[in-house]
């Protein structure tokens, strides 16, 4: 990826923030679906990382979030640039935060996806 | 008609075709049109040509169809249906090399993004080698 500083000469919207894994799998298959097409949605740039170093990914690539594999505990980075930057974050922390719709408890045999 | 680019499952076995289609619907959803077809018509393992046509015209979208196979058979016979297409339709198809269950998911979730056809076989394609 570009940095997204570079990308306009104007003042360019931008936002970061983070948030924990809370759902029993973390960043499996489905929660990185939903990741994907809500990244989708926006026009800004939306990356993720499991750490402020980085590397970051490009969160609108199916195979590349897919490939984060991030556990449950794990903290996800997020930083958007562009049009609509703040207002992506909040959709995305939302997601996150919420696990995904996803079940937030951990049983034993909790199923993977 | 749904206006992204649509999925078609093609392979030997119906219950793979069927179960990976099941895959695509629960972690996707329904923004992408979606057709499977597998297995022979006395019950046993096969594709035919026919059989991926008709698969096709159910995906049918006007931003195109990829269509994820499994073995041999699956994608020579599936080629055999794109060739078979009219002119106009022939072109917006495309084959995809991928793994099938991993490369539907992918291809769907691109495709759900209103992704174009070349981004979403990419999308599907970027998945091997791993």
């Amino acid at each position: 990826m570009t940095d997204p500083a570079m990308k306009d000469d104007t003042a360019t919207e931008q936002a970061a923030d983070r948030a924990e894994l809370v759902n029993a799998v973390g960043l499996h298959a489905r929660p990185s679906v939903k990741l994907t097409q809500l990244a989708k949605t926006f026009d800004c740039s939306v990356e993720i990382a499991l750490s402020a170093d980085g590397p970051w990914v490009d969160a609108k690539s199916p195979v590349k979030v897919m490939r984060v594999k991030a556990p449950r505990g794990a903290v996800l980075h997020v930083r958007t640039s562009g049009n609509g930057a703040r207002a992506a974050m909040e959709a995305l922390m939302s997601l996150v935060r919420s696990g995904f719709g996803e079940a937030t408890d951990h049983p034993a045999d909790a199923r993977h996806g | 008609m749904l206006p992204n680019v649509g999925i078609v499952i093609v392979s030997h076995s119906p219950k793979i075709a069927e179960g990976a289609a099941d895959m695509v619907r629960q972690m996707v959803g329904d923004s992408v049109n979606l057709a499977y077809t597998g297995g022979d018509p006395g019950g046993g393992l096969g594709t035919g040509v026919a059989s991926i046509r008709e698969a096709i015209d159910r995906a049918w979208s006007e931003a195109g169809v990829a269509i994820l196979v499994d073995l041999g058979g699956a994608e020579t016979n599936s080629e055999m249906a794109v060739e078979m297409l009219d002119a106009d339709r022939r072109g917006r198809v495309v084959v995809c090399n991928a793994p099938i269950v991993e490369g539907a998911v992918m291809a769907a979730t691109e495709a759900s993004g209103g992704s174009p056809l070349e981004t979403v076989r990419r999308t599907a394609e970027e998945l091997s080698p791993p």
